[in-house]
């Protein structure tokens, strides 16, 4: 049989064999790591090790990676269906009415997996509960196994009290189960809580668990444990929670200096600051110098107007050439107008999909966010860091953050001469 | 800013097991690939050094313990090697020394301590691997030149022995716990990470984790001949011509005849490598990043029209092809940063057909055979063949298969030197200024240190044009 004729879808600017009986799956686009089958994290360890910080972080990477990821938090079951927390009680090992209730929400939750898994195109289930004996692992990892799902546990061992102290105050204090008490009594409850699950605690073992496929983390983050990754998500997995750490610090974004294009009008090019683009420029070195920052990195694009902007500061800084503007193709430096005036098609369906729209031999966000996910984890690896680049650039940077959906992301406020200060806290 | 200049302070990475581990394995393809994304690497190798010292080796009873002649000769090489080492990362700058150091430890102390060490231990108890590693590397080794197989597996095996004695496995719960290392467990089924420093340390765990030995095979391509290529115009999004499509279905019946169990196969987001996949008839999946590197101004231009329209671009090129930039567009360095994670995968997976482009199948390729920056923008990878790779001992095995189909040539060798073709108003080469010229892991020539942007200014071909 013929090879099958190629059409250009006009948004994307794909080629697509058409569609002509042939069966379906043929072609499929490199997006990020395909998984033929779904995959089940399953989150392992005491209360206050983490395990949420885990599951939300890991979530919102996936996501932006492109990955359809949820997370599934058991904790959030039970309090759906037990109103009112009395108190630590409910988790002693002999309150049958409370594991009766415990194994309601964890099965509730499954069941939600599986809708989101199965029916509902989802790629990744973060599955977040204690699941800290061998009995309730092998009932989830059969359930994976039933519905066609690759299991993967994350472990999280912490024996550090002031770490486990620092938690349940970033964390636990403020949770719903403890809206009515004093801080003392919410850490003494806490406490109490933990105590309650330590005799029965199976630690993911070397040779029990051998056959499983598993990331047993240490410490923080001092040292790992990796069992049989299995696939590229679990090795992007691996290398994305060996990369992360909790040391506190900030991020700031920014724009370069208003450029001379900008103040034509005009998209894309490599032009050099305006006047008042080197005004911000000196406005970002006094804000910098006050701001007392211990060790700060400085990052650029390799574009003039963000190395000018870099220049002012009189710092060491790094360019990257991932870091630089989007690739407007053949709008290159044209003004909105002349693009809908030379391109109305173009100006159109950028408009019907701003996301996945890619220019005519440029880019898409889409393709943005692919190109930027190397700094992604080089900034989880760092720790102070001001990263001066672009709109569509620092929309992108901004959306990982701050766990903004695609749909959003083209739309995100960035705009010039203002500067944005992250600082990650609790689980945001 | 790529790999290189993130390693601002050398590291030396110092390989642990006993014999038949994989250490040389290891060594060489982390060499390999540190090389290739930019920072170069170089392994020392003791055994190499013992040689050198006991010109002829008689038995495994060198290897003793309590062999103290014999110890004092091994002990010697170590600190050889140490100061070749020292040599290589203060005075060639050298960015990475890996070294073999078999069972024992105790680093000497006087070695300098501001340096990044970096530990891969590889722990195996395995027998079956353990004696096809031994099949497959040790069997040709210089040690055993005339000895058949059998007497050489029984001298290897009692030579391991002889590690086992004094072997200390790295300790992660208290003597060794504050050191960097991964251990790898039964080649790659379990890891043990520990402490790690920094970015590179990072990279090669996670380099550590991907690579795999199942035996598999990776074929590489170019799609079919394209309009373009007929007319002799670079770059662009141009459909097969005829002779294209004639290939496409030359290698259609390659692959089936072939007989590949679980192929995968790759093309690039161009139609030319799409309409060359199509003919198979198979799944195959379209990477973005595999497509041809951006000409940008040159874009659909002849290299006539690109020679009368920019003769200093075009001069530029040939002076430096590896580092040269097209305006508005890429360099063969920037292609080698784009084409990492499709390495990283292709160490993942197992069969696998990439339908690619000269210069990224160029990229890709030396890779694959070490080839150091020099030579990579003028590796062979012409129209209608298909370089067949399978991993071998140490390295690669290469076969070239030309199917049949007559295509146009689109390769240009490099222009001899001629001082009367560099420009009069020369610019300097437009090079990023914070990266290495990487090299292939043999490569010795003595290379500049590179800083950070904003440190110290890069002086190589005359000052970097102003900023304003």
């Amino acid at each position: 049989s013929p090879a099958r004729e190629l059409t250009q879808n006009p948004l994307q600017k794909t080629w697509e064999p058409y569609d002509n009986g042939l069966p379906a799956g043929h072609s499929a686009q490199r997006g990020v790591c395909m998984t033929n089958c779904p995959t089940l994290i399953v989150m392992v360890g005491l209360p206050a090790r983490g395990k949420t910080y885990i599951s939300k972080k890991l979530t919102r990477y996936l996501n932006w990676i492109g990955v359809p990821t949820k997370e599934f938090n058991v904790g959030q079951y039970r309090r759906d269906l037990v109103k009112k927390y009395k108190s630590f009680e409910f988790f002693l090992p002999d309150n049958e009415e409370g594991l009766k209730i415990r194994k309601q929400c964890a099965l509730a939750a499954l069941n939600d997996v599986r809708q989101y898994l199965s029916e509902e195109n989802g790629h990744v289930a973060v599955f977040d509960a204690t699941n800290t004996t061998r009995e309730r692992r092998e009932t989830i990892y059969k359930f994976g196994e039933e519905n066609g799902y690759k299991t993967f546990f994350v472990e999280s061992v912490c024996v550090d009290p002031e770490v486990i102290a620092a938690n349940i105050v970033q964390v636990k204090l403020g949770s719903p189960d403890y809206v009515n008490c004093s801080n003392d009594e919410a850490t003494e409850d806490f406490m109490k809580r933990i105590e309650c699950y330590k005799n029965s605690y199976e630690t993911l073992d070397e040779t029990l668990d051998k056959d499983l496929s598993y990331i047993k983390i240490m410490d923080v983050g001092r040292s790992y444990l990796v069992n049989r990754v299995m696939d590229h998500i679990q090795s992007r997995i691996v290398y994305y929670l060996m990369n992360i750490h909790v040391t506190p610090r900030s991020i700031y974004l920014c724009r370069h200096g208003e450029s001379e294009l900008n103040l034509k009008g005009r998209i894309g090019g490599d032009p050099g600051l305006s006047v008042r683009g080197k005004e911000f420029a000196k406005s970002l070195a006094q804000f910098i110098n006050e701001q007392n920052i211990k060790d700060l990195k400085v990052w650029t694009s390799q574009m003039k107007r963000t190395i000018q902007t870099a220049e002012a500061l009189g710092v060491p800084y790094e360019q990257w050439k991932v870091l630089n503007e989007i690739d407007a193709g053949v709008c290159e430096e044209m003004t909105y107008e002349e693009i809908q005036e030379n391109y109305p098609l173009e100006f159109a369906l950028r408009d019907q999909d701003k996301y996945r729209y890619r220019y005519p031999k440029g880019e898409s966000y889409e393709d943005l966010v692919q190109r930027l996910e190397p700094v992604i984890m080089e900034l989880e690896r760092q720790e102070n860091v001001l990263v001066i680049c672009h709109q569509a650039v620092m929309r992108c940077l901004l959306a990982y953050f701050l766990d903004k959906p695609a749909e959003q992301l083209p739309y995100l406020k960035c705009p010039l001469h203002t500067v944005l200060k992250l600082t990650p806290v609790a689980y945001g | 800013a790529w790999a290189s200049y993130m390693t601002n302070s050398p590291t030396l990475i110092v390989m642990i097991g006993l014999p038949a581990r994989g250490k040389t394995y290891v060594s060489k393809k982390l060499t390999r690939y540190l090389n290739w994304i930019g920072v170069p690497t170089k392994v020392f190798n003791l055994g190499v050094y013992r040689r050198e010292a006991v010109k002829s080796y008689k038995s495994y009873d060198f290897f003793r313990h309590d062999n103290k002649e014999a110890m004092e000769i091994r002990k010697r090489c170590a600190l050889v090697a140490l100061e070749d080492v020292k040599a290589y990362l203060l005075e060639e700058c050298g960015q990475i020394a890996v070294r073999l150091f078999l069972a024992k430890h105790g680093f000497p102390s006087g070695f300098c301590a501001a340096q990044g060490v970096f530990f891969v231990e590889s722990v195996c108890d395995d027998p079956e691997v353990i004696a096809a590693n031994i099949l497959e590397v040790k069997v040709s080794s210089p040690d055993y030149p005339e000895r058949n197989r059998e007497n050489v597996m029984d001298d290897f095996l009692k030579r391991i022995e002889c590690y086992k004695v004094t072997y200390q496995p790295l300790d992660p719960d208290a003597y060794d716990k504050d050191l960097s290392f991964i251990k790898v467990i039964n080649v790659g089924q379990r890891f043990l990470v520990n402490r790690v420093q920094d970015y590179i340390q990072s990279k090669i765990v996670y380099y550590l984790m991907n690579i795999h030995v199942q035996p598999r095979t990776i074929y590489l391509c170019r799609h079919g001949e394209s309009e373009y290529n007929l007319v002799g115009k670079i770059g662009g999004d141009s459909g097969l011509s005829p002779r294209g499509k004639q290939f496409s279905q030359a290698l259609k019946k390659f692959i089936e005849e072939q007989e590949i169990v679980d192929l995968k196969v790759w093309t690039s987001q161009l139609k030319r490598t799409i309409q060359t996949a199509e003919s198979l008839g198979v799944t195959y999946e379209q990477w973005k990043i595999l497509n041809e590197i951006d000409a940008g101004i040159c874009e659909e231009m002849t290299y006539a029209e690109i020679e009368a329209k920019y003769p200093d671009e075009f001069a530029l090129r040939d002076q430096e092809k590896y580092l040269y930039r097209y305006p508005g567009g890429e360099s063969y360095q920037d292609l080698v940063q784009r084409l990492e994670p499709v390495i990283m995968e292709l160490e993942r997976q197992g069969n696998v057909l990439v339908i690619s482009h000269q210069a990224v199948m160029r990229c890709l390729v030396a890779y694959f055979l070490d080839k150091s920056a020099d030579e990579l923008p003028y590796l062979r990878c012409p129209l209608h063949t298909i370089l067949k790779l399978t991993p071998v001992a140490y390295g690669c095995k290469v076969e070239t298969i030309t199917l049949n189909v007559e295509a146009v040539n689109t390769h240009r060798d490099k222009p001899s030197l001629n001082a009367s073709n560099l420009p009069a108003s020369q610019t300097p080469v437009r090079m990023r200024r914070n990266s290495f010229t990487p090299r292939a892991s043999a490569d010795t020539v003595k290379r500049p240190r590179h800083y950070s942007v904003g440190s110290k200014p890069l002086d190589l071909l005359g000052p970097l044009p102003s900023l304003e």
